[in-house]
């Protein structure tokens, strides 16, 4: 007994080191974000420099036009996701609840997304994209994800978790087939919802690749490229300030929802990976 | 299944079978032609593509048949950017795999600070990987950044981490596995709720200390969770690329260029569309393999436990 606590008590402290040490990338962004750009010891000793002012902040929101790429995410973000509730209620719908005849293949075309993630298809989908003459617009970011299979498995599951009973009451007080979806089964699936849009959001918060490849101007573009380009000023050293508040104006709403909510993050993140 | 749900789904086929399947192809028509035009379409148009030379010297694409391949396997490049991606894998992968494993053994326990353990364990996996990647990339800033600051202070080395081929990709992939760990840990977290503590309690019984109980319980029961990562883990791993863009851009010397990178590189940094098509053929069957090798394995665990 007395050994089990000794080893309790060692193994508490060494994960309580590995965690700091897990932090310090974090940490050390939070210091150098509001330490002085001008003071000469900010960058040379740890500690130097540090001045307890939002000016690098207010510094990084200006210079970088934050202002536009944080609307420009929150409209993409929302907008995909509005979308993709839509579409992940309707097909998961129709997987749970009916049979027809092709409906193995047409379960393979959403496995195939699965496999092979928009990212690996970046050549061929920039060419669709200019064919469609959307390069440079808000659409072509949020097009390819206007159908999710993950959502849709994920709904699929929900809606064969819940009993049949409870459909075929309300069909027969005469409830047409969406009247049973928008209030039977979707309230029944809220939390399924809630999941996908926790996992959704913080998804097409942190994209960058694709955003990269079809936008150009800041007028579309979103906080990750932004950031990229705030970033490769800096490679110096003179800008470190600057560009770590901006890191953090893009890190924070997702760590607060983080942190708020950390349980339902943790469960939606597994259940949209196990399906 | 329930022999009801057969009967239920035979009822709606006789009566009314087409107005069901016309009613499931209305369902199912926005997400079907989202996925047409931006999964299966790409697929054959890179096909297409990957079998034209079609670069600066060719403004007319000119039909090559495999020569685009042919051509892979006598550039350098190529090889070195497979190398290092399969370098990648093993050098992330497994040990990711490992530390999420035990840690969460650590953390599968009531303990005060385990919830700050958590937190501080899987907070990189909610921070966008440009973010990430910008912070490590001032903290491997030579003599500035952190890294070489805490080597300074114990005498060591002041080494430019991501300018060097030698040590540009461990570094990446250093970062890499720090970004990760927290999200395999919470699967790891997961299958071990799922275990439950009678195995461990009767392993207990007969005198057998924590290695063991890891070895002979922890690790055989969580083997459909490790599958599970594992393919996760690869499938990431070949998308791995804003850190390369934000980091090194694939330097020093194509030394932390890796697939996805050099696809990215030759199609919008040297217009070549036809490597760049190539590439993706590339890239897509090797997904798909992975994909394949998931399916057979999900099979064989599941036959076995």
């Amino acid at each position: 007994m007395y050994k089990r606590k000794l080893g309790d008590a060692v193994l508490n402290i060494v994960l309580l080191l590995i965690s700091l040490i897990w932090l310090v990338p974090l940490l050390w962004t939070v210091l150098m974000s509001f330490k002085d750009p001008n003071n000469v010891n900010g960058l040379t000793h740890l500690l130097g420099g540090i001045q307890l002012s939002w000016q690098n902040f207010a510094a990084a929101w200006t210079s970088g036009q934050f202002q536009l790429y944080y609307i420009n995410t929150i409209e993409i973000c929302a907008g995909i996701l509005i979308v993709q509730l839509v579409t992940i209620t309707l097909a998961g719908y129709a997987f749970a609840r009916y049979s027809f005849r092709g409906k193995s293949i047409v379960f393979v075309i959403f496995l195939l997304q699965l496999m092979i993630p928009v990212s690996a298809l970046i050549v061929p989908n920039y060419l669709t994209i200019k064919d469609l003459g959307l390069v440079d617009t808000k659409w072509a970011i949020m097009l390819p994800y206007f159908a999710s299979a993950m959502g849709t498995f994920l709904m699929r599951q929900t809606f064969r978790q819940i009993p049949r009973d409870l459909e075929e009451a309300a069909m027969l007080d005469g409830a047409s087939w969406w009247q049973i979806i928008w209030y039977v089964l979707l309230p029944a699936a809220r939390p399924g919802l809630v999941a996908f849009s926790l996992v959704s959001v913080s998804f097409h918060w942190n994209d960058f690749l694709w955003p990269l490849i079809v936008t150009q101007t800041p007028q579309n573009q979103p906080l990750t490229v932004g950031l990229s380009l705030l970033t490769q000023m800096g490679e110096t050293g003179a800008q470190w300030s600057m560009i770590t508040a901006g890191t953090l104006l893009v890190v924070l709403p997702l760590l607060v929802m983080f942190i708020l909510f950390q349980r339902q993050f943790i469960s939606s993140f597994i259940q949209s990976g196990i399906k | 299944m329930p022999s009801s749900t057969g009967q239920k789904g035979q009822k709606k086929r006789g009566g009314k079978s087409g107005r069901a399947g016309l009613r499931a192809a209305l369902l199912l028509a926005p997400s079907a032609l989202i996925l047409l035009i931006f999964t299966l379409w790409p697929m054959v148009v890179a096909v297409y593509h990957s079998l034209f030379l079609s670069d600066n010297a060719h403004p007319v694409p000119v039909f090559a048949g495999l020569a685009n391949f042919t051509a892979l396997g006598r550039d350098p490049v190529f090889v070195q950017v497979m190398r290092n991606t399969v370098l990648f894998i093993v050098g992330t992968v497994p040990v990711s795999m490992l530390i999420a494993m035990v840690l969460a053994v650590a953390l599968n326990r009531r303990y005060r600070l385990t919830p700050f353990f958590r937190l501080a364990l899987f907070h990189p996996v909610v921070l966008p990987m440009v973010s990430a990647a910008s912070i490590w990339l001032f903290m491997y800033t030579p003599d500035y950044g952190i890294v070489d600051k805490v080597l300074a202070l114990f005498g060591g080395p002041q080494i430019n981490w991501l300018g060097e081929p030698g040590t540009a990709l461990s570094a990446i992939m250093l970062m890499t596995i720090w970004k990760q760990v927290g999200y395999f840990m919470i699967f790891y977290l997961a299958g071990l709720q799922n275990i439950g503590q009678d195995p461990y309690e009767a392993a207990a019984v007969d005198g057998a200390g924590p290695v063991k109980a890891f070895r002979s319980i922890t690790v055989p029961l969580l083997m459909p969770t490790s599958l599970f990562v594992f393919i996760i883990a690869m499938v990431d791993a070949f998308q791995m690329i804003d850190q390369l863009y934000v980091m090194t851009q694939g330097g020093p010397s194509n030394g932390t260029n890796m697939l996805l990178y050099y696809i990215y590189q030759q199609a919008f940094a040297f217009s070549n569309l036809g490597k760049a098509s190539a590439l993706s053929v590339i890239l897509i069957v090797i997904l798909l393999v992975v994909a394949v090798l998931q399916t057979l394995a999900d099979k064989r665990v599941h036959y076995e436990s």
